[in-house]
């Protein structure tokens, strides 16, 4: 059970994971503190809501596949 | 509103019960080990349990549920989208491994693998049971709810149909047969929301959604009188005399001026097109006089822009009072932290066969998963816009946006929602079933029992958890499912995440510290909910005044509070004997 590769997936693991910490409370955060900001269109015409919403989405699965591959790859 | 219902969408339905029944006997036809029944031998291949994942987490709530609030509400559903699907990295990056490599059957077997403690199994078994129950009502609510516009039938037998199927699934093989069942439906449903979602953009926006009928704006009154009669606008309801349906655009963009349609549109044209759009949604107010309960249904003019942006659903974010914004906290860090800690989810990764198939089953997951929200945040807008909404009932948006293309879609989709309520209730049914029989029965009573009576005690359990489940989705129909399984989140978060996380990472947890945190955590959470504002206005009937919690949503404080009360009580109570440490 306690053998090294058990170590290994939690410091790659938990890497990722505190990176998805950041990324999904900054946008909880703006959603609490300055949703205004969040009624912006700078994606031709559509709003930061929505695009941080799927980009936090497509962010999880990227960095399940980055995770993925770097462990199979040890 | 009453619905007609279509012989198709019977035959549909009917054919897809009796198919999933039908493999279901086919594979539990063989006599089983408990290995079998609980765990479907460790054999499931990754990528089959990878979508089964997605069947087993994509409840009623995600596709009822977050339709139906982005279609009423606009932007707000789609936070629970991103807040459900982020709680899987924690399941992936934290849990995943760990989990696989300590327990055999169940989530408690995990948290015991360390300590060998008859409390913590028996504290973790009922903190499965609270978890599973309060996930299973929002299902067997949505099963409801769906079978009077589909089948005519009252909502107690869709609850009741619901019931049976699940627990004749769950009997007949057990972990086999429940992983088909999810696969299957897994993949149909991720299908059909993708061709629904073309068929969304195909059409594009039209003013007034194209129907005739739909541009009468007069606010209609909902009458139900003492006796149980229902008027409409002051006259009997009958099928030609009945709400309206609604949801339309009232103008499109100026670059469309003239204009009654903008033809088919590309995913980013059509959140922008909407967004410079102006939209009729309906909002409901209701007063009570001796003539009975008149619910009065307006139509509100708003911008697209304003649709598309938090808080239409979420008051407290819109308002800005303190209180709604932690209950809104609370609730994101619930969904967060609920997902690696639901117990029917954590079981699946004991049907794959060793760490590296965990990893990447969560993997397919996540993709099935996300490509779902994705499509979900199509789905609810094209239904706002559809001209076909019920305003009675935000869940049958899903369903009513496809009867607004064909009534053979509606047929498609209304047995798939319903399949959707199979495939995770048969999952939670699993969860609760191997809770009784294998963590109570088996190992915290210590009842000998050969392997062949060790799956039938399962299987009684799985019956009992069916008939309990039957009675509480008739006992709450009136609920917003989405909202009821947010409850579930912040229950199995505040009992099961500390202790799952502490005991990987922090090497002087105490079985007694487990014990304390699973139980607080519970109970707590628990307690919260029903000394809570909205517990009162909609489960006890009372005003939301005199409830004597500040928020409703108890995540923000139940959780951090499981994982203070393990560490003072670990730190109070012996360490473990060395060499027996984790890492």
């Amino acid at each position: 059970m306690a053998d090294g590769n058990e170590t290994t997936t939690s410091r790659l693991g938990l890497a990722l994971f505190w990176i998805y910490v950041a990324l999904y409370g900054s946008f909880m955060g703006l959603v609490l503190v300055r949703p205004d900001l969040l009624s912006w269109r700078p994606f031709g015409g559509v709003n930061l809501a929505i695009a941080s919403g799927m980009g936090l989405i497509a962010g999880a699965f990227i960095l399940a596949v980055v995770y993925m591959v770097a462990r199979a790859g040890r | 509103m009453l619905h007609e219902t279509s012989p198709l969408a019977v035959l549909i339905f009917a054919a897809f019960v009796v198919g999933v029944i039908g493999l279901s006997f086919w594979l539990g036809r063989k006599k089983q080990s408990a290995a079998a029944y609980y765990a479907a031998h460790g054999e499931v291949h990754w990528f089959v349990n990878g979508i089964a994942f997605a069947g087993d987490y994509l409840s009623a709530a995600s596709f009822l549920g977050i339709c139906g609030m982005i279609a009423f509400s606009g932007y707000d559903g789609f936070l629970y989208s991103i807040g459900f699907l982020a709680g899987w990295v924690v399941a992936l990056f934290v849990i995943a491994e760990p989990i696989k490599a300590l327990g055999r059957f169940t989530f408690a077997d995990a948290l015991d693998a360390k300590f060998n403690s008859r409390g913590i199994k028996m504290a973790v078994a009922i903190s499965t049971l609270v978890v599973s129950i309060f996930y299973l009502i929002p299902q067997m609510v949505g099963a409801g709810s769906l079978i009077t516009p589909l089948l005519g039938l009252p909502q107690s037998v869709g609850v009741v149909l619901v019931g049976v199927a699940v627990t004749l699934i769950v009997v007949t093989a057990g972990m086999v047969s429940t992983t088909w069942v999810q696969f299957i439906k897994g993949s149909l449903l991720v299908f059909f929301c993708g061709i629904l979602t073309v068929m969304i953009l195909g059409r594009g926006l039209l003013v007034n959604a194209g129907r005739p009928g739909t541009e009468d704006l007069t606010p209609q009154v909902k009458t139900i009188r003492p006796d149980g009669t229902v008027l409409i606008d002051g006259q009997p309801q009958t099928r030609d005399h009945d709400l309206r349906p609604v949801g339309t655009i009232l103008r499109l963009p100026e670059r469309y001026a003239g204009q009654t349609a903008t033809g088919p549109l590309k995913p980013l044209e059509y959140l922008a097109a909407l967004g410079d759009s102006t939209i009729v949604t309906w909002s409901a107010t209701r007063h009570s006089d001796e003539q009975g309960t008149h619910i009065t249904y307006s139509p509100v003019e708003k911008k697209g822009a304003d649709l598309l942006k938090p808080g239409g659903y979420f008051k407290g974010l819109s308002s800005g009072t303190l209180a709604g914004r932690l209950d809104f906290a609370s609730l994101m860090l619930a969904l967060f932290c609920g997902t690696a800690s639901l117990p029917h989810i954590l079981i699946r990764y004991y049907t794959v066969k060793d760490g590296a198939a965990a990893r990447k089953s969560t993997v397919v997951g996540i993709a099935a998963i996300g490509v779902f929200y994705v499509l979900t945040l199509y789905l609810g807008l094209g239904a706002m816009t559809s001209g076909g909404l019920d305003p009675t009932d935000t869940n049958m948006a899903a369903p009513l946006l496809a009867k607004s293309f064909s009534t053979t879609l509606f047929a498609i989709i209304s047995a798939i929602a319903f399949t959707t309520v199979l495939g995770t209730v048969s999952g939670l049914i699993m969860a609760g079933s191997g809770a009784v029989a294998h963590d109570l029965v088996e190992n915290v009573f210590g009842v000998p029992m050969t392997d062949h009576e060790k799956v039938r005690c399962g299987k009684i359990a799985a019956v009992v958890l069916g008939v309990i489940a039957m009675a509480l989705g008739i006992l709450f129909k009136n609920f917003n499912v989405s909202f009821l399984v947010g409850w579930a989140f912040n229950i199995a978060a505040s009992a099961n995440l500390p202790a799952l996380v502490m005991l990987l990472f922090w090497p002087r947890t105490t079985k007694q510290g487990i014990i304390a945190a699973v139980t607080v955590g519970m109970v707590a959470s628990l307690g919260w909910i029903l000394l809570s504002a909205d517990t009162f206005e909609k489960v006890y009937g009372l005003s939301r005044d005199l409830a004597p919690m500040p928020f409703s949503q108890p995540g923000l404080v139940t959780i951090p509070l499981g994982f203070l009360v393990l560490v003072a009580v670990s730190l109070l109570t012996p360490r473990r004997a060395e060499g027996n440490g984790f890492r």
